[in-house]
């Protein structure tokens, strides 16, 4: 199964890689405040077209 | 912390406005809207038409293009690839730029995205029917085609990950983390399995042979139900099911463990493809415990997509949309629950191979997928053409429950097919011969065929109710690109 010595470490790395973007986002301070987060989508008003 | 936008007042500001306000790139999300729709409606006749022919195999017309082995590779591509992507695209575009306030980084790259898309598809409609084809399983386009592939992604990554980067609100919302999943999954596992060596124009070989070529195609295979299946309209889910219901997602705390988990357990699950196959049993075993994993996750987005209308279940009475979307997500967990059980090595010995599986499929499919686009389009198509909803609500509510009744017509008779199947199948008479001869199995499906058959044939002409809902939607309004409100700091 040489094809595993391809795959298996590939999933590591990728794993590794979502850690790395997980804490990267962490200390930018995306996690920070949540409850303003899922708010924030329902302040946006896309439902206000000009009246044609 | 972070920065929420005003509402934009039109009526008192329209004097402070520039004569030609900032607007979002709603171009592009139009046309994959509308080629959804059409996309939708080819790819479910397709599969009436070869749902057809296993009952009456002479409907081939004795064609060779028009046989089932070159059909069904068609109506697969088209309903994911074709109809799912475009209602992907569709609905990351809008999304991303929507919750990053902000245009798309490149109006070229996209022209660019959905033309080459289209040409993608086009070509796979030609060469599927004409019998060019990889042989491999939801990655049947040839090596020309596979290249035309990358590069339309790659423009599509460049946008999406482009317009996140000049977003102008600190956050980035969690419906863009499935979907930058999706976009980057997909690339990874397109460009690995698709490695293939060209010997003419339209053949290839794959550059892995035997049970290594069959584990690196489920590898694929599952994954792509993970992150374009899956993932993708998660971002969907996360972004339309509170818009529509007009309320925050239930917990966002757990739909970011639920982005998390599921990305982190994902990748493995592959290998119950090839249960009891030459693949080495430790793999298999692998591919099932992930597969079982999976369940946490899943459950975990599908409690929080349905919890998210706690408190306004009413409007669940009034609002065929929201009733799109939240079946959809009951199919979602209903499919989730399927497949781990069905990953089972016991379970997976029955139900391998059989029409069970057909039937798990299409419950994720059409109830799943299929519906969650679908109410998401009927969500954004007005907005698209400057018009507050639908033409008709009440064809939306038709369309709603002919898409019930179909779907639960066709995987029910699945399931009573699948279980008889892998029943008679490995029936033993006490002298050790085998019961029954393959073809009275066959005679025995032919009753649960014609109720499938009734079942897809529901469900598409529900998409002609939608398709005549939109046109007519369509043609009342005239296509509008929502300005971007200012930005106003909100000082936590």
């Amino acid at each position: 199964m040489e094809i595993l010595i391809i795959l298996i470490p590939m999933s590591v790395v990728l794993v590794f890689l979502a850690g790395a973007a997980y804490l990267w986002m962490q200390d930018r301070g995306q996690f920070d405040d949540l409850d303003a987060a899922g708010s924030s989508v329902i302040a946006d008003d896309d439902t206000h077209p000009p009246a044609i | 912390m972070s920065a929420i936008a005003a509402y934009p007042d039109y009526s008192s500001s329209i004097n402070h406005v520039p004569a030609v306000p900032e607007t979002y790139n709603y171009r592009v999300v139009r046309q994959f809207a509308i080629m959804t729709v059409v996309w939708g409606i080819v790819g479910m006749l397709v599969g009436v038409y070869i749902a057809a022919e296993l009952i009456w195999p002479d409907l081939s017309l004795h064609l060779p293009w028009l046989g089932y082995g070159r059909l069904r590779p068609l109506h697969t591509n088209a309903v994911i690839f074709a109809f799912g992507g475009c209602a992907l695209m569709a609905s990351s575009y809008y999304v991303v730029q929507r919750t990053c306030q902000t245009r798309l980084l490149s109006d070229r790259l996209a022209s660019f995205h959905f033309w080459g898309w289209q040409l993608v598809i086009v070509l796979a409609a030609i060469t599927l029917p004409l019998g060019y084809t990889s042989s491999k399983e939801y990655a049947e386009l040839e090596w020309p085609i596979d290249i035309l592939i990358a590069v339309v992604w790659v423009a599509y990554a460049i946008n999406f990950f482009g317009t996140l980067a000049i977003r102008r609100v600190r956050h980035i919302y969690v419906a863009n983390w499935f979907f930058g999943a999706f976009v980057l999954t997909v690339a990874i596992l397109h460009i690995v399995n698709s490695a293939e060596i060209p010997v003419s124009m339209w053949k290839s070989y794959s550059a892995y042979a035997g049970v290594q070529d069959a584990m690196v195609q489920w590898w694929y295979g599952h994954n792509a139900v993970g992150f374009f299946l899956t993932a993708g309209f998660l971002g969907m889910m996360y972004y339309f099911i509170p818009k529509q219901a007009g309320r925050p997602v239930y917990s966002y705390r757990l739909s970011v463990v639920h982005f998390w988990a599921l990305i982190f357990t994902y990748m493995w699950a592959g290998p119950h493809h090839l249960h009891f196959t030459a693949l080495p049993d430790w793999t298999q075993s692998i591919g099932m415990v992930f597969s079982l994993i999976l369940l946490a996750p899943s459950w975990g987005g599908m409690i929080n997509g349905i919890m998210t209308l706690s408190g306004a279940w009413d409007q669940l009475r009034t609002d065929p949309i929201l009733k799109f979307l939240v079946v959809s997500v009951s199919f979602y967990g209903m499919s989730t629950f399927e497949g781990p059980m069905m990953s089972i090595k016991t379970v997976n010995a029955l139900s391998h191979y059989t029409d069970w599986t057909i039937g798990h499929v299409h419950s994720g499919a059409l109830g799943w997928v299929a519906m969650i686009s679908i109410g998401s389009m009927y969500y954004l198509i007005p907005r698209l053409f400057g018009l507050q909803q639908m033409y008709s609500i009440k064809a939306i509510s038709l369309h709603f429950w002919v898409t019930t009744i179909g779907i639960v017509l066709y995987i029910a008779s699945m399931w009573i097919a699948g279980v008889m199947e892998g029943l008679m199948w490995r029936a033993m008479n006490p002298d050790g011969t085998l019961t029954y001869a393959f073809v009275e199995v066959v005679k025995a499906t032919y009753p649960y065929y014609f109720i499938r058959l009734l079942g897809g044939a529901i469900v598409f002409s529900g998409m002609l109710i939608m398709a005549w809902n939109v046109w007519k939607t369509v043609s009342r309004g005239r296509p509008y690109d929502a300005p971007i409100p200012a930005l106003q700091a909100v000082h936590a």
